[in-house]
């Protein structure tokens, strides 16, 4: 399912909807699973609801409890060279907690497509 | 004895490290089968690290405030080469490679980590049910759930198996198992602990905090780890706040709202509330008016509101970064031909139900067509959630309701219905969408014989003046409040 | 213009807008201290924030918001407050499944370039965004489809990038080729960006459609992507307008795609359709604050910048007395401080340039202005042919020197004209047809005639002659006649 480009109004979420997410999320869910996730998120949407119902033309939505800007750093390197031993051994561990490397790289299975 | 107490002990030679983390991991033997309060005890290198301290008090060195004082932290703050789960499978057995800053910070202030404690996986959850490696249950009535997600922090602490813990607040995640275990819990104004190191549930919400039997050491403990970080954008840029030099100055003068919504009372009161808990509000209320504050009912009318926003807002960032457990770089994986089915099955086996549930419902409420009716819409109500505290504390110094709506629920009562548990929260989300800090403080037990929180809140730094109204509610209630102390 | 990249069309216009990525020039990345160098050992450049570890946050590198600034201004953009946001994705070189990028709110808004000829692009804005790693593609020839597995290093992850986004105001391939070069030299001269399209680090995305001429709504465009060089741009542009005049010429649709160009087989295939599209669920980043920069910090930016190369064109042209487009060559090849200091003692602006154009491929060398003007004067005042100016010319270049001891040392001393008189009088009476035929002939003839004359002074001279002097006597000897 692709959603419309144009803002639909939200009816009750579908089962199409939540195979929707869970490809997108990367999921997999069984029949069952799909059956009982639409249930359970349809019920935590029909309490949001309430918000659907408030006047809120005009309001600014908040996205940071602080009013904080310009938080910088300065342009210098915070980790050692390449040759440096703590951040060499940074680099082990990184590569020791991965699933699985070569010759220094994370390894995966193919990867399908480009990057988009 | 306070932690304030012992670490002045350990600094002065009086007592050991060593002691005081043998008798910790004493009671932990003892109880923690019952409890489960760990994911981890770290025996031998708390032990190590109480005998290094040891050793510089005897040549003179002052190991800092929280000298030779045990620290549990929730399992989803990074420690270097210690395994960090955060509650899930899919981070099974991962050794971060760096510490997280509060760690540093306990490091620097001469604590002892004691242990990584349970929570429900990635702090979703309001009762410690949702761990993948069991729940955590309840000291006061072990039928009982200890609250959550820090459910194992605050358990920890109850219990007597540390004297302190951190946990993170994301909807009242300190707070409500503060309540629900009859301890101290404090969610600090955002920004004012560094969150660099702590697994993002909700980037914009989570807020680390302590966890103690008393007032006093969790305002140790707040201002150890609290103080800018220039490794988190979102980190006040000020000092650490005096709070133990204030502790003693009373409410006189100082005008107290009761939010009318959020405490099930007057008539645009949410439903849920136990008399119980209201009646312990209300003497808690009695107190404050005793010791000198003018209190008074007031409405804070949005804050009804404030569950559906949480409940848009926290799923939306989290599932933008939980993205990141794909199995390429670290946890679990599960192989299969190709990334995109490794990042599945990864994620599909590495995952809890809530997580998924959680991680589907903000995917969806940020997807293309229902962006502008979910989170666009729920960062509004925001918005008039700030604008209303701020009204409110244009009247008050400071606002009360109860931490949670009744006392610790039985284990396995609300696992099923999801939405019935998310109303758990609705006296804590308020003050993480503003931003602003509160605590819960034990005052008094249900009907049942359970712990009761009461829940101050204050405006964005405003922590001085409600540790001085929690310090009187506690001390109305006769000092330290933990069951095994 | 080679017929390989000529996009021309008859009957059809084609309309094209590029998104060009660039990697600013950075000691670090774009939010954290690890190192931004091109070609370490893999997974090297990384800390916990590049590698996305659970925990890590963001924190802007203040440098990089600065270059964006100089991008800005550079692009006659209108810099102002923004903010970051998640761009979701799974993909394994994304360390975070997300992408740190602005949406809503990027740093500049729309803005112009000018080309050498004096058009002005559109820019619709030019934003910050962080780098992802990369991947390498082992077993099935190296090819993403057909590998049996993939490697990824992180070194690149979180690199900072300017997105540059012109609007579709280009018109062919050499337009395109000569909007990235006139951006690479910008981006270079204010020191934003290396601008290496081959290691990668200036990189362009083509949106391509086409219109029959006259009909004002666009066409539906695809985008097309794997460009490496301005030649495949000129390659990718000239093959995917053709396909689309094709479908449509056939009575086809063209579908909205991004698609890959193949630099082997000169083509561009389908990577997806736009039912494919990505839902990338953008919304603020939690973890960054709003960027607002002051108007001090802006002017401060602003003052320090270096003259564009627009501008240098536009001072060099004025002073020359010659067309803006005229004077791009050597402002591309840096010389034109060189030619002003030149003219500025009195050289002749347009041998100074003839030099610059011709003589001064490799660039300056060792030459001074003080030399070069020197010399342009001895040639000017006819000491030197401008043969023989060319051969000191490149002494000065290679070695320095006074011209005048340089020409002496090389014996070259101008021809007296009394013995080019007689030179020129018996090529005449050698030739008589063809001094009929150039006394008598219309212009063009008289020119082609004088070419064989000066021709064939030179030839006897070895070039020791002054060309213009014999044309002198040329023209006076047939008038006088």
């Amino acid at each position: 399912m692709e959603p419309e480009a144009e803002m639909p109004t939200p009816g009750r979420i579908t089962r199409d909807d939540v195979a929707y997410v869970a490809r997108l999320a990367r999921l997999n869910l069984t029949d069952a699973e799909l059956e009982g996730f639409t249930g359970q998120l349809a019920d935590v949407l029909d309490h949001v609801a309430d918000i659907e119902a408030l006047a809120l033309d005009g309001v600014v939505p908040t996205s940071h409890p602080l009013p904080l800007s310009n938080v910088f750093r300065a342009d210098e390197p915070a980790v050692g060279s390449d040759d440096d031993a703590d951040h060499r051994l940074f680099c082990e561990e990184v590569l020791a907690a991965a699933p699985a490397f070569e010759e220094s790289r994370f390894r995966v299975p193919p990867v399908l497509g480009e990057a988009p | 004895m306070s932690a304030f107490s012992l670490a002045g002990s350990v600094r002065s030679g009086e007592r050991t490290a060593r002691s005081i983390v043998e008798e910790h991991l004493a009671a932990i033997a003892d109880g923690e089968t019952e409890i489960n309060a760990f994911n981890l005890v770290m025996a031998d290198s708390a032990l190590e690290r109480a005998d290094r301290l040891d050793a510089l008090v005897a040549k003179g060195g002052d190991p800092g405030p929280l000298a030779g004082i045990p620290v549990a932290l929730k399992d989803n703050m990074c420690t270097r080469g210690v395994p960090t789960t955060c509650g899930s499978r899919i981070l099974d057995g991962w050794r971060p490679p760096y510490n997280a800053t509060v760690v540093e910070r306990l490091n620097d202030a001469g604590a002892v980590l004691l242990g990584k404690t349970n929570m429900d996986e990635f702090a979703m959850g309001s009762s410690t049910e949702n761990s993948a490696f069991g729940p955590t249950f309840n000291p006061c009535d072990t039928t009982r759930v200890p609250g959550g997600s820090s459910g194992g922090s605050a358990a920890a602490v109850a219990a007597g198996f540390t004297p302190l813990s951190l946990g993170s607040d994301t909807g009242g995640s300190i707070r409500q198992p503060a309540a629900l275990c009859g301890v101290v819990g404090v969610k600090p104004t955002y920004g004012r602990v560094s969150r660099y190191g702590l697994v993002a549930f909700a980037s914009s919400l989570d807020q680390i905090g302590p966890f103690a039997n008393s007032v006093v050491d969790a305002a140790m403990l707040l201002e150890v780890i609290a103080g800018h970080d220039p490794m988190d954008s979102t980190s006040i840029p000020a000092a650490a706040p005096d709070l133990l030099g204030v502790l003693d100055q009373g409410v006189e003068g100082l005008r107290v709202g009761i939010i009318e919504e959020i405490s099930g009372s007057g008539p645009t009161g949410l439903e849920g509330f136990s008399p119980d808990v209201q009646s312990r509000l209300a003497e808690a209320a009695e107190t404050l008016a005793a010791a000198g504050a003018t209190v008074e009912k007031t409405s804070v009318p949005s804050t009804v509101f404030g569950l559906s926003a949480y409940y848009v807002i926290a799923p939306a960032e989290a599932s933008s970064n939980l993205a990141r457990f794909d199995g390429v770089r670290f946890g679990l994986r599960v192989d299969a031909e190709n990334t995109v089915d490794m990042n599945a099955a990864t994620r599909t086996a590495g995952f809890g139900d809530e997580v998924k549930r959680r991680i589907m419902l903000g995917t969806y409420a940020l997807s293309a067509g229902y962006y502008d009716a979910y989170y666009g819409k729920s960062q509004k109500v925001r918005t008039l959630i700030v604008e209303d505290f701020a009204r409110a504390y244009g009247s008050y110094d400071l606002l009360l309701s109860p931490t949670a709506p009744t006392t610790a629920f039985p284990i396995g009562e609300k696992i099923d219905d999801p939405m019935l548990m998310y109303l758990s929260d609705v006296c804590t989300i308020p003050s993480n969408l503003a931003g602003h800090p509160a605590m819960s403080v034990p005052f008094g037990v249900g009907d049942d014989g359970l712990p009761v929180g009461v829940q101050v809140l204050a405006p964005a730094n405003g922590e001085a003046s409600m540790f001085r109204a929690a310090a009187v509610l506690e001390a109305a209630t006769g000092g330290l409040t933990g069951s095994t102390t | 213009m080679s017929p390989e990249t000529c996009s021309g069309i008859d009957g059809w216009e084609v309309v094209i807008g590029l998104e060009v990525h660039a990697e600013l020039a950075t000691a670090t990345k774009l939010f954290s201290g690890a190192r931004n160098e091109f070609g370490g050992e893999p997974n090297t450049q990384v800390d916990p924030v590049s590698l996305g570890l659970p925990g890590s946050l963001p924190v802007l590198n203040e440098k990089a918001v600065e270059l964006a600034i100089r991008v800005g201004l550079a692009l006659n953009c209108v810099v102002q407050p923004s903010e970051f946001a998640r761009k979701n994705y799974f993909y394994p070189d994304m360390p975070k499944d997300f992408q740190i990028s602005q949406f809503d709110q990027p740093i500049n808004g729309e803005g112009w370039l000018e080309l050498p000829d004096g058009r002005r692009i559109g820019i619709e804005r030019a934003h910050l965004e962080e780098d992802t790693g990369k991947s390498t593609h082992v077993g099935g020839g190296g090819r993403i489809h057909e590998a049996s597995y993939s490697l990824v290093d992180y070194n690149r992850a979180g690199v900072p990038l300017i997105e540059i986004v012109g609007k579709p105001d280009l018109r062919s391939a050499d337009d395109a080729r000569a909007y990235v070069s006139e951006l690479r030299a910008i981006l270079v001269t204010i020191g934003a960006s290396d601008g290496k399209m081959e290691e990668g680090s200036m990189r362009v995305d083509c949106n391509v459609s086409v219109r029959p001429v006259g009909e004002e709504e666009l066409g539906t465009r695809c985008e097309v992507k794997n460009i490496n060089s301005l030649r495949s741009l000129g390659r990718a542009i000239a093959y995917e307008s053709r396909r689309q005049v094709d479908l449509i010429t056939l009575g086809q649709k063209v579908d909205q795609q991004t698609r890959h160009w193949n630099e082997e087989e000169g083509r561009t295939h389908t990577l997806r359709s736009k039912e494919e599209a990505f839902d990338y669920r953008y919304f603020p980043e939690p973890d960054l604050v709003p960027v607002v920069p002051s108007t001090e910090w802006i002017d401060q930016i602003r003052m320090a910048m270096p003259l564009l190369p627009g501008e240098r064109r536009h001072r060099l042209a004025e002073e020359a007395d010659i067309r803006p487009e005229a004077a791009a060559l050597a402002v591309e090849r840096g010389l034109d401080d060189l030619a002003l200091a030149a003219m500025d003692l009195g050289a002749d602006p347009a041998r100074v340039l003839v030099h610059v154009e011709n003589n001064l491929a490799d660039g300056q060398g060792t030459l001074t202005a003080d030399g070069f003007a020197a010399l342009v004067a001895m040639e000017t005042g006819g000491e030197l042919t401008a043969t023989q100016a060319k051969t000191v010319l490149a002494d000065l270049v290679s070695s320095g020197g006074d011209p005048a001891l340089v020409a002496a040392a090389h014996g070259f001393e101008a021809m007296e004209s009394s013995e080019l008189e007689g030179l020129v009088e018996s090529l005449i009476a050698d030739h008589p047809e063809d001094w009929e035929a150039f006394v008598g002939g219309d212009e063009s003839e008289r020119k082609k005639k004088s070419g064989f004359f000066v021709g064939q002074i030179m030839k006897t001279t070895k070039g020791q002659a002054d060309g213009r002097l014999v044309n002198e006597i040329l023209e006076r000897r047939s008038t006088s006649r």
